[in-house]
């Protein structure tokens, strides 16, 4: 595999139907770990907020403090373990933290060596032009998702939700995560003034573990919409083959 | 292929993956070999928090207009044993804590006398491992003030507590490794809010592990122990809810 040499997104137009390099081995690596990391994180997460259903913000929260949301009740084809069990869950919990939170950073120190964040990831300021947006807005609403000069560049949308999941949402899983437990928090006390207090952490906590199921859905939709197979071979082998455009796939 | 086979076969696929991951998650956790790995990851976090954190970090102390307007009780709100209620009936006058195993000179301390020791006070933040929180005052004398008194054998390695509230007929047991029990926030408290400690929320003495979740900071206790090993105490895994749920014996997260 031809892992050295960056995708051909900024190369001269491809036809459709023609084959293009697209995911690199450490993303494809990082993915699919993601795919299994995350699932296990919600489920025993889901079974971990059972034990207390309440959130709060500020320093403190308890039965007798009043929480500003109270999550529903996770049911059991959802949870980790599928019978509550608080120790299990938590020991899927924080065994998998340590995976969530060395493969983000590993990615990451990955990507700016190979320059995939500076590559596919960077948002240049004409991208965010209203104009700009406009535009990718009604071709997202066509269920036009590539740019046919470009089919291997992120569109602006595709570049801002993975931005947010890779630099704000996971690092404030991780953070928030951090914080809640008692002896990080001792060591490194700047962790929750920042975060405002152990309470509004799990709120973070949860808010956030909420913001990238949102993004899991939306994620999983576009991919069926922009072309299952395709999408789902590239993320496996790196090759994706350019869909034809919208026109040619109604009318054939 | 078919657009709409694809998208139906990858649905069905992801449904399907899903299910089998879920209860292969349960499938695991009941296999020994992969149980292990599973609880593997205690000893890397403690690994991890130990080398890469102070061991003498103080966790975070309040001020007074910070503390939880009511601290919530949990856990064993009264033992309600015969001998616990004689001595609940004195004001724990003829209690005594024991301090004893592998020390040169086991102690026998009068409440008045515990009472009467250099005492820390402490505003700080209990956090339960359900994910609750409360912040409470504390005050009594530092574990390690009495350890040293017992003066603790080179061999020791953990301090065991011994409670008097009753778990399916067997008294409450908690243990801690000499980092923590030595640590300057783990005290011995006495005195709660201000007040007297009262019997809800663990009379006459209560222990306080500040870096610890709060099924480690055990109520009613009585006997303290120092010991070279865990194997001896209950199933062998340092406490209660260690022993009997298969909670963390490492409690700091």
């Amino acid at each position: 595999m031809t892992d050295t040499s960056p995708p051909d997104s900024t190369n001269a137009p491809a036809a459709p139907g023609s084959a293009l390099y697209r995911h690199r081995l450490t993303t494809r690596l990082w993915h699919w770990l993601n795919v299994v990391t995350i699932f296990i994180m919600i489920g025993s997460g889901l079974t971990i907020l059972n034990a207390h259903p309440h959130l709060y913000w500020g320093q403190y929260g308890a039965n007798p403090d009043h929480p500003w949301f109270n999550p529903p009740h996770a049911p059991s084809f959802l949870t980790i373990p599928a019978g509550y069990n608080l120790a299990i869950a938590r020991r899927w919990h924080l065994l998998f933290a340590l995976v969530f939170a060395f493969g983000l950073l590993a990615f990451m120190v990955s990507s700016l060596i190979n320059r995939h964040f500076q590559k596919d990831l960077r948002i240049r300021l004409k991208e965010l032009a209203p104009a700009h947006l406009w535009f990718d807005l009604k071709e997202h609403l066509a269920f036009r998702f590539h740019d046919p000069k470009k089919p291997g560049a992120f569109n602006i949308f595709q570049k801002l939700s993975y931005v947010l999941v890779i630099f704000v949402l996971i690092p404030m899983m991780i953070l928030s995560g951090l914080v809640l437990s008692p002896t990080m928090v001792a060591a490194w006390p700047w962790m929750l003034d920042l975060l405002g207090g152990r309470a509004s952490a799990r709120s973070v906590h949860f808010i956030a573990a909420s913001g990238l199921v949102l993004f899991i859905i939306v994620h999983l939709v576009l991919v069926i919409l922009a072309g299952a197979w395709p999408e789902v071979k590239s993320m496996v082998t790196g090759w994706w083959t350019i869909p034809a455009d919208h026109d040619q796939e109604e009318a054939a | 292929m078919s657009a709409i086979i694809t998208r139906r076969a990858l649905l069905t696929t992801g449904a399907l993956g899903a299910g089998a991951l879920l209860s292969g998650c349960d499938q695991v956790a009941n296999t020994p070999s992969l149980r292990k790995i599973l609880f593997s990851g205690e000893k890397i976090n403690h690994g991890l928090a130990r080398a890469l954190t102070d061991r003498n970090s103080l966790a975070k102390e309040y001020r007074p207009d910070q503390m939880s307007p009511l601290f919530r009780v949990n856990g064993t709100s009264n033992p309600n044993t015969a001998s616990y209620n004689a001595m609940a009936a004195e004001n724990f006058a003829n209690w005594r804590l024991e301090v004893g195993g592998l020390v040169n000179r086991p102690l026998s301390i009068s409440h008045q006398a515990l009472m009467a020791m250099p005492a820390r006070t402490q505003i700080t933040r209990h956090d339960c491992v359900e994910g609750w929180s409360a912040i409470g005052k504390w005050h009594g004398p530092m574990l390690g003030t009495i350890l040293k008194a017992a003066d603790v054998r080179n061999a020791a390695r953990y301090v065991v507590f011994t409670c008097a509230d009753l778990y399916s007929g067997h008294a409450y047991y908690e243990s801690l490794d000499l980092i923590d029990a030595f640590h300057p926030q783990t005290i011995l408290a006495w005195a709660m809010n201000d007040r007297m400690l009262s019997v809800a929320h663990g009379a006459p003495i209560r222990l306080r592990v500040e870096r610890q979740l709060g099924y480690k900071n055990a109520k009613y206790v009585m006997r303290v122990a120092a010991v070279a090993s865990l194997a001896g105490i209950g199933l062998g895994k340092g406490g209660y809810w260690e022993d009997r749920v298969d909670y963390d014996w490492y409690a700091g997260i």
